[in-house]
Parts: C-alpha cells; structure tokens; sequence
C-alpha cells in the first residue's frame, strides 16, 4: 500500500475517534460569557436579536475583517478575468 | 437515541472531503472537496453549542415560560459560524478563477499533466 | 436559441418574480436586529435575483444594463461607511465602533427585558452597518458572477 493511504486511514480513525469520546450531544458546560451576553445584550445594544448583536457590536472587529477578506476575494477575482479592450 | 450523531456525520464529511483532495486528479474534483470540509467544520462550530430544550437566542415572540440564562442555546459559535460560511464564499470564488484561468491556459484539467507554471 | 437565452416562459416569470424578491431582501437585511438575518443573508437573496435575470437573459443582454464601474464603487462605499461609521466611536473618546446612538432618537429606543413584539427603532448603529454591509455584498457577488459570465467568450 502506498503512504498515502495508510496516512489516510490513520486520520480518519483518529477523527471518529474523537467524535465518539467528545461530550454528549447538548450537555455542554456552564459558560460565564454566554450567559453575560444573553442577560445583558438588551440593555447595552438596545437589540433583540443576540447573535447580530454579538456579530455586530461585541465581536464588531471580527466582522471588519472578514468584511475585509471578502474585498479582497471579490478583487483578486475581478483582476484574475479582466478582459483586454482592443481598440 | 440523540447520543453523538452530528459529531459522527462532521467526522464523515471530513474523510469524504480529504478522500476527494488526496486522491482525485481533476481539478474541479480537488474544489468541491475543499467545499465540503468547510461543511464539516461550520457544521462542528453550530454543534458544539447546543443545550438540551433550548431555543434560539432571539427575544422576539419568545415562547412565555422560558428560564433566561439557561433556556437558550449559547449565541456566541453561531457568530463565528456566520463570518466562516462567508469566508468559505470568497475562498471558493478565487479558486475557480485561478481554475478559468489554468484551463484556458494548459488545454486540460488534470493536475498531473504539466507543471503548472509560467 | 441564440447566446444564451431561455424560452419565453422562463424570461417572462423570471421578469415578474424580480421586483418581489428584491423587496425581500431589503426586508431581511432592515429587521437584522428583530429576526434571524442580516447584511450577508439578506445580500446573499438580493444577489441570487440578480444571478437568476442574467441566468433566464444571457449575459449578452444584461451586459449593456449593469456597469461594472457602478458595482465596484457601491461596494467600495459599502466598506467606506463601514469604517467611517465605527471611526466615530474613537473620536467620541470611547472605544472602536462604540454604540454611540443607544438612548437618541435616531435609533436607539432600549427594548423591556425579557420576550417582547420588537421595535423597529431600536438598535443603536446596527441597522446601518447592516445596510453597509449589504450594499457590499450584493455588489460583490453580482460582479463576480457577471465576470465569470462573461470570460466563457473567445476573444
């Protein structure tokens, strides 16, 4: 067999394994963040919706980020298939 | 019989997805793969942060009889499952660019023809 | 069937179905801060009407009607009142994109606590940046789709 497959197989083993020993499924432990959020959120961002509030105003840096990994997606993009106008 | 079964399917999608970026030789093949690990992965995001009988975390028309703190499905890895889908977007957007451009470039889309260069 | 295009039926529908979908998604992205939704989800259902006019008329005819000059500055000024609009949080002495319009009367009326029928005028700068937000997404993935479109021509 060559390397590549026994890598292959070694992987996916070691990934069920770890999918069948992680922490039931809705038992998760008790976060202290989570919970701040959820009680506060209304009072300091005057929202109802949590995960915009988060997405938006607690984590709002992240969002800035990613807004800019799309920018620059979008023009290596446009640049990649520019037409030549022959004039 | 919840026990782990959406943490078993993120497993899966990772074997198929690494199957299809190790093993296939056409091009497009190899971004479909890319495609489905990003899947798995926002999939392992959302699923590591439910709580048993909870509902989503939004005030508006909340069911009456909901305990606050407890009662809610944790918002924070729904946030980043949200900038990851997004992500994901972009990255197979440049790919198939650069897969035009090597196309109209070599004749085929086989990885193993040429050296893909100049 | 000449460059493209599809039957008489497909345009005719795709033509009617346009106006309702866009208005969809402007309802998506101004309720961010009441309902599941959002800049990018709500992005994501304008472009996808924007994908089906150049899938039903081929991309000969929808050339002439969308300028890829026009998209690439509505994205640009959807990022520019991104970042002005999270500026003005550092100048007020505060910290980096501080919601600054909690408790005025443009956008900032605090909801009760606990599950109520939600206000659209509260928010605080929430329902800006998700227009800014919006407004750059439909831009760049509208180009993007018209780009790809458009490289199937031999020159």
């Amino acid at each position: 067999m060559k390397a590549k497959a026994i890598v292959f197989v070694i992987f996916v083993a070691f990934i069920i394994y770890a999918a069948v020993k992680i922490h039931p499924f809705g038992d998760v432990k008790k976060s202290n963040m989570d919970d701040y959020i959820i009680m506060h959120s209304q009072n300091e961002t005057a929202a109802n919706n949590v995960v915009t509030s988060v997405v938006f105003d607690y984590r709002g840096y992240d969002t800035l980020g990613e807004a800019t990994v799309l920018f620059t997606a979008i023009a290596g993009s446009l640049i990649t298939l520019r037409r030549e106008k022959n004039e | 019989m919840i026990w782990n079964i959406p943490f078993i399917t993120v497993a899966l999608l990772l074997a198929i997805g690494l199957y299809a970026v190790m093993f296939k030789r056409n091009l497009i093949k190899i971004a479909i793969g890319i495609t489905i690990i990003e899947s798995g992965v926002n999939l392992f995001l959302i699923t590591l942060g439910y709580r048993k009988g909870g509902v989503a975390p939004i005030y508006t028309n909340l069911p009456p009889g909901t305990a606050l703190p407890e009662g809610m499905v944790l918002p924070v890895p729904q946030a980043l499952t949200l900038t990851s889908i997004v992500i994901g977007v972009a990255v197979l957007a440049l790919t198939l660019s650069f897969i035009m451009k090597i196309y109209e470039h070599n004749g085929s889309l086989d990885s193993h023809s040429r050296r893909l260069k100049g | 069937m000449n460059d493209g295009r599809m039957s008489i039926i497909v345009r005719t529908i795709a033509t009617m179905i346009f106006p309702f979908v866009v208005i969809f998604s402007f309802y998506v992205i101004m309720h961010g801060h009441l309902t599941p939704g959002g800049g990018f989800q709500g992005g994501a259902i304008a472009a996808s009407a924007v994908v089906m006019m150049i899938a039903a008329y081929g991309h000969k005819m929808m050339e002439g009607r969308i300028s890829e000059d026009g998209l690439s500055m509505a994205e640009s000024i959807g990022a520019a009142i991104f970042a002005v609009v999270a500026f003005i949080g550092v100048i007020m002495a505060a910290s980096f994109m501080y919601n600054f319009l909690v408790g005025t009367p443009l956008f900032g009326e605090i909801p009760p606590f606990g599950g109520n029928a939600g206000i659209l005028n509260s928010g605080g700068i929430l329902p800006i940046l998700n227009i800014a937000v919006g407004l750059k997404v439909i831009a760049g993935l509208a180009a993007v789709v018209m780009i790809m479109a458009m490289a199937g021509d031999k020159k």
